[in-house]
Parts: C-alpha cells; sequence; structure tokens
C-alpha cells in the first residue's frame, strides 16, 4: 500500500482535510486541557515553597514550550516554501505566526504574574525574559512584513528569510538559563536528571502542554483553511465551496 | 460535571472561597488561567470571522460575476 503524500500538498484537497483535522485536534484539545486542569488544581499539591502561586506552572511552562515550538515549526514550512516554491507551505507559516506570537505573549503574562510574588518583580532583563521577548518581536516582525507586501508569493519569501533567520534565537532562549546567570530558573524537565518536581505536578504539565500543542494543530489548520480561501479565490474549487456554504 | 467539579473542590480546597483564594495568590492565578482563556477565546472567534468574512466575500464576487455574464 502507498499513500501519495503529495495529493495533499495543494490546497484544493488539502482544504476538507484540514478541516476534518482541526475539529479532530480541538476535541483533543478541549479533553487534555480538562484532564490537564483537573491534575493541576485537584491532585497535585501544594508546593512547599511557594504555596498556590507555582499553580500558574501548568500554562506556563507548556505556553513557553509552544512558542518556541511553534516558531520552529513556522520556519520549517517557510523553509520548504522557500525551497520547493509549494503554495501551502507558505500558507502554512503563515497560519503558524499569529498562534505562535498568542503562546508567546502568554509565556511572558504568566511569567510576570508568577515572577512578582516570587522573585518581587514584574520584570527584569535577563537573558532568559529578553530573548523570550525577542520571540515575541519576532513574530509580529513576520506577520508585519506579511502584511506589508500585498503579493502573496513575495510576502512568503521575504516572510520565510525573517523565520529563518530567528530560528537562531531559539537556542538563545532555551540555553539561556545555562549559559547566563539569570533570575530565571534552570529547565524544569530535563532528560538526563532525575525530576526534581512532584510527579503529579509533572504529569499536569505535560497533558497541558499535550492540550496546547493540540490547540494550536486545530487554530493553525482553521487559519490556514481563511487563508486558503481568501489567497485562492480566483479558482473554481473555492467558489463551489462559497456556494455550496452559503 | 458541574457535581463532580463541586465534589472536587469541596474535597481538595475544602470550601469554595479556599479555592478562590489560592492561598492568597488569588490575583496572579487567576490573572494568568483567565487571560489565558480569553486570549484563545478571542483567537477562535477572530478565526470564525475572518472565515465568515472570506465567505461573504466570494460570494458577492460569485453573485456579480453571473450578472455580468
Amino acid at each position: 500500500m502507498s499513500i501519495n503524500w503529495f495529493k495533499y500538498s495543494s490546497p484544493q484537497t488539502f482544504f476538507p482535510l484540514a478541516g476534518k483535522l482541526a475539529l479532530g485536534f480541538g476535541v483533543l484539545a478541549l479533553l487534555a486541557c480538562g484532564v490537564g486542569l483537573y491534575l493541576g488544581f485537584f491532585v497535585a499539591p501544594t508546593d512547599a515553597q511557594q504555596g498556590e502561586a507555582y499553580r500558574i506552572i501548568f500554562i506556563h511552562v507548556p505556553a513557553a514550550w509552544m512558542s518556541m515550538f511553534l516558531y520552529l515549526v513556522m520556519a520549517f514550512w517557510a523553509g520548504l516554501g522557500l525551497a520547493f516554491n509549494t503554495r501551502l507551505s507558505g500558507m502554512m507559516a503563515s497560519a503558524i505566526a499569529p498562534t505562535g506570537a498568542l503562546f508567546t505573549f502568554l509565556a511572558l503574562w504568566t511569567g510576570s504574574l508568577w515572577g512578582k510574588p516570587t522573585w518581587g518583580t514584574w520584570w527584569v532583563w535577563d537573558a532568559r525574559l529578553t530573548s523570550e521577548l525577542i520571540l515575541l518581536f519576532l513574530y509580529f516582525g513576520f506577520m508585519a512584513l506579511q502584511a506589508a507586501i500585498d503579493d502573496p508569493r513575495r510576502a512568503d519569501k521575504a516572510g520565510a528569510v525573517l523565520a529563518l533567520v530567528g530560528v537562531v534565537n531559539i537556542p538563545i532562549i532555551y540555553f539561556s538559563v545555562k549559559w547566563w546567570n539569570t533570575l530565571h530558573q534552570g529547565a524544569s524537565v530535563s532528560l538526563t536528571k532525575a525530576p526534581t518536581m512532584a510527579a503529579t505536578m509533572l504529569t499536569g504539565m505535560a497533558v497541558m502542554a499535550f492540550g496546547f500543542w493540540f490547540y494550536s494543530i486545530a487554530a493553525a489548520l482553521m487559519r490556514a483553511r481563511c487563508i486558503m480561501l481568501e489567497r485562492e479565490r480566483a479558482s473554481e474549487w473555492v467558489a463551489d465551496y462559497a456556494r455550496g456554504s452559503g | 460535571m458541574g457535581g463532580g467539579l463541586r465534589e472536587g473542590i469541596r474535597v481538595n480546597w475544602g470550601s469554595l472561597e479556599n479555592f478562590l483564594a489560592m492561598g492568597g495568590y488569588a490575583f496572579y492565578v487567576w490573572g494568568s488561567y483567565l487571560v489565558t482563556l480569553g486570549l484563545v477565546i478571542a483567537e477562535i472567534v477572530l478565526l470564525a470571522l475572518r472565515k465568515r468574512s472570506a465567505l461573504a466575500r466570494l460570494r458577492l464576487h460569485g453573485a456579480a460575476a453571473q450578472e455580468n455574464r
């Protein structure tokens, strides 16, 4: 049995598939976040040092992971579009950017609300916080650059160059807590060391991360469908779809 | 579901007031969760509106094309 992957590389065939996938991942996101919040508020114990303030972790860490991961996925699609000049790749990159910016903002926002009671300050210009702020500006820059160029193919190319150059910021964010002396603590989860937090805390955080991940896929696919309708408006299949959904 | 939630709050937090107080960190904890929820809902609403306006424009365009025929 062989699957023709290129079948789904055209917007016309991808559009209905994206709709089904968005719905499925949306349901999965709702389920995972429900379980994750249950674990976070009803199963995970109170932290010995931080009391209940630590419960921000269940959205802060998953949001921060997603902010970096989505940037890599966005840059991957952008790079693919630049290399192979495929229409769908640029659409996927554009579809991911606002959701990536959302999670970057949430990582900064929840981090600020966590920093005030635990560090005594809303903000500090340490390497971790500053590089995450730069990530937010990279997302905004990508979106603004694409919005400023009328021709979608040229907008995709310009955005792709920006996205690929910005990839250098991701390892800087991730390793900032190791490379520099930061107020921000080190990595919460490490592959090489035994977990330093209660298993239920870790599980709750992981389940929330899956929830955010599924949500990101659903949101990006929904946005990709909008972009397809906007960009392919001259094509017959879009006209047919618009008539059928009226 | 609602009953299970109430039961969960009672068993784990003693009372709804305790749960909402978050050990004195209510502003920080709920400030994080409510803004997250609000922005996620806003994104979904904006996506739905964007699709609707794209389809409305397409239909307008289609109708104009048919009249010109």
